[in-house]
């Protein structure tokens, strides 16, 4: 029997007012939309486990360094010559220790090589270590149609249909691939701005900026916003890119727990009363920073408490949509759709077109006077190369496809498969008894899988099966929470998510994968899989 | 799962110990200094609990019998 005494489960309920602007005025019809999101904790031996397994590799690794040090074995990494030896030493702390370690143990789970388009199964080319993970050697072989888990094509856009990509050909041809220049000077094209307009209708807001790379949209703009004298209140589990531009800025920065709206209330509340750390003036400006959906917890944020506190306050709010841009919402609008808010109640909407869109890039959406103001005064509008052509294009048509203004449902479609993927997928693991974070629309869905053994073991099991998934460890996850992240996508069809689903059974019953400690009504039995239909191959077919 | 014999069913056991106690990412000859060191320790502790254990029980049962035994016997020599 289980019981759910050791589970932390919060339910949130957002009221959905339909269509009004302002708020004002009896709403027409209030929907009640729920978003549940749950953080079960593992019983406690499973954290005792972990900590002794990292213990003993730890103790392992003291023991290698030892005899490398003394000569009885040879080091393959990077170490100081003779002459260095008397200054500070180089390769002790402890990343360089984790990485010689623990780290290179296991390093063929991560960069593995693929030869073919990401799209929803993949080719990986196979390689081999005969010492232990030092060195790499490919075989020549691939592994053919691999069912992809882990790339960022929530829509599907990553394609490489003849038909499709029309429009994107003739651009190579009349633009060729590299513009040469930045916006500022030469670069500036008639499809960027075209793009432009295309995003803040897209959005909903008055204008947009976009730029090269998603990355350094937020570690270049965020300095151009905040400076010495603004504080910034940044989320706990923030990317590393806002993170980096948030420190850039030189602004103080105050951290609040991840989601937590008391927290971030709190902190609000000392620093209006208390100003600046040692002057005590006013703040210049309050920034709080946060993110759609977060990708290593799959949660997503709470945004209409976030927009009432940021009101009450008369602070900023800079939203990082990278992973829900096109991915939640009743038509990919992202968060502010997916709660019924005014896409203008949020000052800064940022997000990037390599996720939902199958490009490169990222934009700045706003009002126009901020929109105006980036574009003097960003680091990367001014100086960083201009978007190519090809890759413009493939925006442009993304976004008109999802639009519906190419005239097809291909859009909506494909918005609306991605909604039941998440949903069916997350349900089923939930039924099989693993432990899932994250929020019920989220279409990155962590599993957790704790003892750094197991990690390894399931990521090896799985490609055995044919099946590509990410796992993440150590930095940058806490020490006992290790996982594997699938990114669901619109492309996987119901028969590519079932055979998944299956391996992931057996794998977890072979692993002792099932932590979860809730009781669930049991659905219907479904036709058992007759293993020929599992063995079947999945072929890249354009959708 | 099904086990077809006990070996592999004890192969999975063996296995299960390797994941959960990390030994699974060491190489081969870590992993025997690893279990070399084990079974010597858990050796120690069943010799010593063997040698110990009883003689142990049997004083620590032979006290308390004492104490027993005694207590009826001193009120009896009291209403005497």
């Amino acid at each position: 029997a289980r019981s759910v005494s050791t589970m932390y489960c919060r339910t949130t309920h957002y009221v959905r007012i339909n269509g009004r602007a302002n708020g004002t005025g009896p709403p027409s019809g209030k929907r009640l939309f729920q978003g549940q999101e749950s953080f079960e904790q593992a019983p406690m031996y499973v954290a005792v486990m972990t900590y002794l397994g990292f213990g003993l590799v730890t103790l392992f690794g003291y023991f290698r360094d030892f005899l490398r040090a003394v000569g009885l074995e040879k080091c393959h990494i990077a170490k100081e010559r003779d002459e260095q030896k008397d200054f500070v030493p180089l390769y002790q702390d402890f990343e360089n220790f984790y990485t010689r370690n623990l780290y290179m143990r296991v390093r063929d789970n991560w960069n593995r090589p693929i030869c073919s388009l990401p799209g929803p199964v993949f080719d990986v080319m196979e390689r081999v270590s005969p010492d232990y993970n030092w060195t790499f050697r490919l075989t020549g072989k691939t592994i053919p149609n691999v069912i992809n888990m882990g790339s960022y094509n929530y829509l599907g856009f990553a394609e490489n249909n003849v038909d499709f990509l029309k429009t994107v050909a003739e651009r190579v041809q009349q633009y060729g691939l590299g513009v040469c220049s930045t916006r500022q000077e030469m670069g500036n094209l008639g499809i960027h701005q075209e793009l432009e307009e295309l995003v803040a209708e897209f959005l909903g807001v008055e204008s947009a900026m976009v730029l090269g790379m998603g990355f350094a949209t937020n570690s270049t703009n965020i300095p151009a916003l905040v400076g010495k004298g603004c504080l910034i209140l940044s989320d706990e589990l923030n990317h590393t890119s806002l993170i980096l531009g948030a420190r850039l800025s030189g602004a103080t920065i105050r951290v609040f727990k991840h989601n937590n709206m008391q927290s971030l209330e709190r902190v609000l509340r000392d620093a209006v009363c208390s100003g600046q750390p040692h002057t005590h003036r006013p703040w210049k400006k309050i920034m709080i920073m946060v993110e759609g959906i977060y990708s290593m917890e799959g949660s997503v944020v709470c945004l209409p408490d976030i927009v009432a506190l940021k009101k009450k306050y008369k602070a900023y709010l800079y939203l990082d949509e990278a992973h829900s841009i096109g991915a939640v919402g009743p038509t990919g609008r992202g968060v502010t759709e997916l709660f019924g808010l005014d896409p203008s109640d949020v000052d800064v909407l940022m997000g990037t077109f390599t996720k939902s869109f199958g490009a490169a890039g990222g934009y700045i959406a706003g009002k126009k006077e901020l929109v105006d103001y980036l574009r003097s005064h960003s680091h990367s509008a001014v100086y960083a190369s201009a978007m190519s052509p090809p890759v413009t294009e493939q925006i442009l048509r993304a976004m008109r496809c999802i639009m519906g203004l190419d005239g097809t449902t291909i859009g909506q479609t494909r918005v609306h498969r991605l909604a039941e993927n998440t949903r069916y997928f997350r349900s089923r693991l939930q039924e099989m008894g693993f432990i899932i974070y994250g929020n019920d629309d989220s279409p990155v869905i962590p599993l957790l899988l704790y003892m750094p053994g197991k990690v390894v073991a399931f990521s090896r099991a799985m490609l055995r099966r044919k099946v590509g998934v990410v796992v993440v460890g150590f930095p940058a996850t806490p020490i006992t929470e290790a996982r594997a992240r699938f990114c669901l996508s619109a492309a996987h069809t119901k028969e590519m998510l079932d055979k998944v689903l299956f391996d992931l059974n057996e794998v977890g019953d072979e692993l002792c994968l099932k932590f979860s400690q809730r009781k669930y009504t049991s659905r219907p039995k479904e036709q058992h899989h007759n293993n020929n239909d599992l063995n079947k191959d999945f072929k890249q077919d354009s959708l | 799962m099904d086990f077809k014999n006990v070996k592999e069913y004890l192969g999975w056991l063996y296995y299960q110990y390797l994941l959960i106690t990390s030994i699974y990412v060491l190489e081969p000859w870590e992993q025997s200094i690893f279990n070399s060191v084990l079974f010597s320790i858990l050796a120690m502790v069943v010799y010593t609990s063997y040698m110990v254990v009883p003689v142990h029980v049997h004083l620590a049962l032979e006290v308390f019998s004492g104490i027993c035994g005694e207590q009826p016997e001193s009120t009896m020599a009291l209403m005497n």
